[in-house]
């Protein structure tokens, strides 16, 4: 049981160490979903956003959050699933584009994303960092991922589409 | 009608509207004609269930009679339904889903460019989250129908034909009731008829590429907003909510 009251700081840290379940090399945190947390006397409430407004990971993320905090002795925890402001690929830290890109996936690159079609023309291969790539699909294994080949190593991979 | 009244049946509407067209696009979850078109298609259908759930749910909050997004989709019946009739119109083959998603998605991008600045704030919110999406899925459907129309004879033929069936059903989108007024009124809703000569131009601007001819005026397809449906939504319905009408509140 939690002897001393909760901290938000404490809460941010543990729920640091959960990862995207489809892409379990980056944390939520850096993903920029887990948005906040508000404590009031012994209850915890997270708040998140999600991706995609269909992303199946948000059950499990959110099963995730509940499992890791009744863990850690806090009875009293809810999700709340916020939609404002809109989650965009810019919160992404640069750290959590590193980890991706050597996971294999090539990451948003491009701030802002005013014309979406015209960011995916200049993607860089995650294996080899060519830019001599083409598009596959747009659409991929998840909705937030586009379907990529390297022209100079040869090797399909994804993209991270911006969002 | 009190706004409260309104503001429910709107955002049931837009609910209804994402969760059938979801429905409809999942049928053809490993039916694709290419592995990469089976995926966008369920990809969009995902888009729309996580829409109908955002907009079911807070439909079922507003309502405040202990609904929950599941229980309003499960449990009413096609009267209950108040999406536009194209958004259950069968799926056809493979352009005539392209055509249908066209007419669509070419309204969802101007309504939920509009939708954005809705004096309410939840609508707002995933108006302007859902934008994102339907741009894809517009530019997708639109590819797709310049490809086909202005592809083989028989690509062409088809697209043509599922135009000339598809087009009745378009306009019913435009509609305004005293739901409509009453929330434009307010600043949540949009003048959808506001909305029409946009979507006719692009609609136009597509076909001329795809060398596909525009239909003339028609009689078109009317009852939405009364919960008159086609034949087709008590079929989709009977299949969507079998589960739960055979074994209720079962979980997973
Ligand atoms: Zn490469």
């Amino acid at each position: 049981m939690v002897t001393t009251a909760l901290t938000k700081e404490q809460v941010l840290g543990w729920l640091s160490e959960i990862a995207d379940p489809e892409i379990p090399v980056v944390s939520i945190q850096e993903m920029g979903m887990l948005r906040d947390v508000n404590i009031t006397g012994d209850a915890c409430e997270v708040l998140l956003t999600p991706t995609y407004t269909g992303c199946p990971a948000m059950g499990i993320i959110e099963a995730d959050i509940k499992a890791l905090l009744h863990e850690k002795g806090v009875a009293n925890a809810t999700v709340k699933m916020i939609y404002q402001p809109a989650w965009t690929t810019d919160w992404m830290t640069d750290e959590a584009k590193e980890k991706m890109r050597r996971y294999g996936i090539s990451p948003p690159v491009h701030s802002g994303c005013g014309d979406i079609f015209k960011a995916e023309q200049h993607v860089s291969c995650p294996k080899c960092g060519s830019e001599d790539t083409a598009v596959v699909s747009r659409f991929g294994s998840t909705a937030c991922k586009a379907l990529y080949k390297c022209n100079t190593c040869h090797e399909p991979f994804e993209y991270f589409k911006c969002h | 009608m009190t706004r409260e009244e309104a503001l429910f049946k709107y955002t049931l509407r837009l609910g209804d509207n994402a969760l059938i067209l979801s429905q409809r696009l999942s049928e053809w979850c490993s039916y694709g004609p290419i592995l990469e078109e089976d995926l966008a298609m369920t990809n969009f259908a995902l888009d729309l269930i996580g829409r109908a759930q955002a907009f079911l749910g807070y439909a079922a909050q507003l309502e405040g009679i202990g609904n929950t997004e599941d229980t309003l989709a499960f449990r009413r019946s096609e009267r209950q339904y108040y999406n536009n009739q194209i958004a259950e119109l069968p799926n056809g083959d493979f352009g005539h889903t392209m055509v249908r998603q066209l007419f669509i998605s070419s309204f969802e991008q101007l309504l939920f460019s509009q939708l954005r600045n809705s004096k309410d704030e939840t609508i707002a919110a995933v108006a302007a989250k859902t934008l994102k999406e339907v741009k894809y899925h517009a530019s997708h459907a639109g590819d797709w129908v310049i490809r086909l129309g202005d592809g083989t004879d028989e690509s062409s033929r088809r697209v043509q034909q599922a135009v000339n069936a598809i087009w009745p059903y378009t306009a019913e989108q435009f509609e305004m009731d005293e739901v409509d007024s009453l929330l434009v009124a307010e600043g949540i809703a949009v003048d959808l008829q506001s909305l029409y000569a946009d979507w006719k131009n692009h609609i136009a601007a597509v076909f001329a590429e795809a060398k596909i001819a525009m239909p003339g005026e028609c009689y078109m397809q009317t009852g939405s907003r009364q919960g008159i449906h086609t034949e087709h939504l008590g079929h989709l319905l009977s299949e969507m909510q079998y589960l739960q009408r055979a074994y209720p509140d079962a979980k997973w």
